[in-house]
């Protein structure tokens, strides 16, 4: 039983994603007791390779081609098909990112094979690996297993694993090879680019302030604004306030905005939606407010308050 | 220019959520239903390119027993042109690939030139339909769009990656698109929307016979290891609590 890790590229690091993802298989192959490759790809395929080979694996699969240099899902999705069937594993993992979601699918179309996603943990029952993802925006937790024979991708959440637990070791290089043409490549890209974010640096904040959904309309965003001035905290939002156009996209906190660990952070009618939740969840004090007690955010909040933000926050603001 | 929107009906953000005896699936009948938030900005895509070229047609096309007709005449009613109904059971169904096949079956039939799915939706979350749809038919494919430039014969796209990075991808159509959230303002139907989309066609197919290659073994409420100190009362007594956690616990003053 074989199962491989896609370790992405971060500027020549490994995403930290992909070093949760080793902890991940570590854990599924002491219990299924099987052997662990890690693949790495693309233009910084040497210094990933170095890297990961510091991991407890058994080998690290160096895959080095010029239409690789350069992210395109069709050139990634077909190298990380043909390494499947050459490796034939029974698990392939990915940690999930953009990057995998935008590729990943394509492998599991090629393969006829299933794409569990986004999986927040995983348990052996005989024999067999469970899977479990949350649904419904977080409201529910649901055990997933793929039906007939492998290989099956597995991609999991980021944090579901801590890369604290890595364990260390030494594992062989390989060079694999692989056939790519670029008539398989249907997109032309340009290179990446960053956009300004206004000049809020809400990573470095010590307090934070965050409004969601539940503050209701634009009209009550200063309700937020004052408590936030009141604690000497930045504001910060979720992701449906800024397309909601309430506050620029320099305040949104989650997957697509900023990553903080404030010493608190204070979650306004914020429901606590997966791309949010990613982007706070390291916070020091997690503080929610919020009307619906079933709110996913009360299950990572160390304080919580089941209260209408628009009667509560006016009152605690001048309380202070 | 012809463009395919896939759109699903999912519960709304504060709908009830009751989990059934048997842990396979929620009580249908407890919620209440609503058009998926990227869904709804990957219809509002289409229709926006529709007008702007002055031609075309925008054709929804929706997976789910009857009570999904709601969503596809409200997609109507904001202005697609008419819609495709893939009519079967989906309590408890996962599984993606099998989604996407059903679709492609529907979707082979017609050349569109678009194909524009939400990134995911907000009940199963599996969020790679749309990918697989369009790697199933051989088309370019991308995903979390939040731009789109169509020209003739191609599209571009401004991608969201990570930590406030993008990116432009072309492509030649046919193609399949992902459609992130927050990209356009999407429209509220009109009156007149309301009453033409009565009279607009919903076509209803059946569902192809494969099998799922991923199952759902049970559903349950979220179990967290964290401890969380809720703070109750009444308003009044709820706020003096919180400063004197903000002081004494957290210790930020």
């Amino acid at each position: 039983m074989k199962i491989l890790i896609m370790l992405e590229d971060n500027n020549g690091k490994i995403h930290r994603m992909g070093l949760e993802s080793i902890v991940a298989a570590q854990k599924m192959a002491s219990e299924l007791n099987g052997e662990l490759g890690a693949v790495v790809m693309g233009k910084n395929a040497d210094a990933l390779a170095d890297e990961a080979a510091s991991y407890k694996l058994d080998e690290v699969i160096k895959v080095k081609d010029s239409l690789l240099d350069n992210y395109s899902a069709d050139g990634y999705a077909e190298a990380v098909k043909q390494i499947i069937e050459k490796e034939n594993p029974s698990y392939v993992l990915f940690g999930h990112s953009y990057q995998v979601r935008d590729y990943a699918p394509k492998v599991s179309a090629k393969l006829m094979q299933p794409f569990l996603v986004d999986n927040v943990a995983v348990k052996v029952e005989n024999g067999k690996a469970v899977f479990t993802k949350q649904m419904f925006n977080a409201k529910l937790f649901s055990d997933i297993v793929p039906n007939g024979e492998g290989p099956y991708l597995i991609s999991f959440q980021s944090a579901a694993f801590s890369s604290d637990a890595l364990e260390r070791g030494s594992a062989s290089i390989i060079d694999a090879n692989i056939d790519l043409d670029s008539s398989m490549i249907k997109t032309e890209s340009e290179p990446p680019f960053k956009e300004e974010a206004g000049g809020l640096d809400l990573t470095a904040a010590d307090l934070i302030v965050s409004v969601g959904r539940g503050i209701g309309k634009e009209e009550n965003i200063p309700i937020a604004q004052d408590l936030a001035t009141a604690l000497g905290a930045e504001l910060a939002s979720s992701r449906p306030v800024v397309d909601a156009g309430w506050l620029p996209s320099a305040h949104q906190v989650g997957s697509s905005g900023q990553s903080v660990s404030p010493k608190m952070y204070l979650a306004l009618g914020i429901s606590g939606a997966i791309q949010h939740m990613v982007g706070m969840k390291g916070s020091k004090n997690i503080v929610a407010i919020n009307k619906d007690p079933d709110a996913p955010i009360f299950e990572v909040a160390d304080y919580g308050v089941v209260a209408d933000v628009l009667e509560l926050v006016p009152k605690l603001t001048e309380a202070l | 220019m012809k463009i395919a929107v896939l759109v699903k009906q999912v519960p709304g953000s504060e709908s009830p959520l009751i989990i059934n005896s048997d842990h396979k699936w929620v009580d249908e009948g407890a919620i209440a239903y609503v058009m998926n938030e990227s869904d709804n900005y990957a219809l509002e895509e289409a229709l926006q390119i529709r007008e702007t070229k002055g031609e075309g047609e925008v054709v929804v096309v929706s997976l789910g027993p009857v009570r999904i007709q709601k969503v596809i005449r409200e997609a109507l009613a904001k202005g697609a042109d008419r819609a495709i109904h893939i009519q079967m059971d989906t309590v408890g169904e996962v599984d993606p690939l099998l989604t996407a096949s059903h679709f492609v079956n529907v979707l082979k039939e017609e050349n569109f030139d678009l194909i524009f799915s939400g990134l995911q939706s907000d009940d199963v979350g599996m969020g790679q339909t749309g990918i697989l749809i369009g790697e199933l038919m051989d088309m370019a494919t991308a995903s979390l769009a939040i731009k789109t430039e169509v020209e003739d014969g191609y599209i571009k796209v401004k991608r969201e990656l990570e930590a406030g990075w993008f990116q432009w991808v072309k492509m030649s159509l046919p193609a399949s698109i992902s459609i992130q959230s927050g990209l356009n303002t999407p429209r509220y139907p009109s009156l007149k929307g309301i009453m033409g989309a009565k009279k607009k066609e919903i076509k209803v197919v059946e569902p192809n016979s494969n099998k799922s290659k991923q199952s759902l073994e049970k559903v349950y409420l979220p179990q967290s290891d964290k401890q969380t100190v809720m703070i109750e009362g009444t308003v009044d007594q709820m706020v003096e609590k919180l400063i004197d956690t903000f002081r004494n616990d957290i210790k930020i003053f």
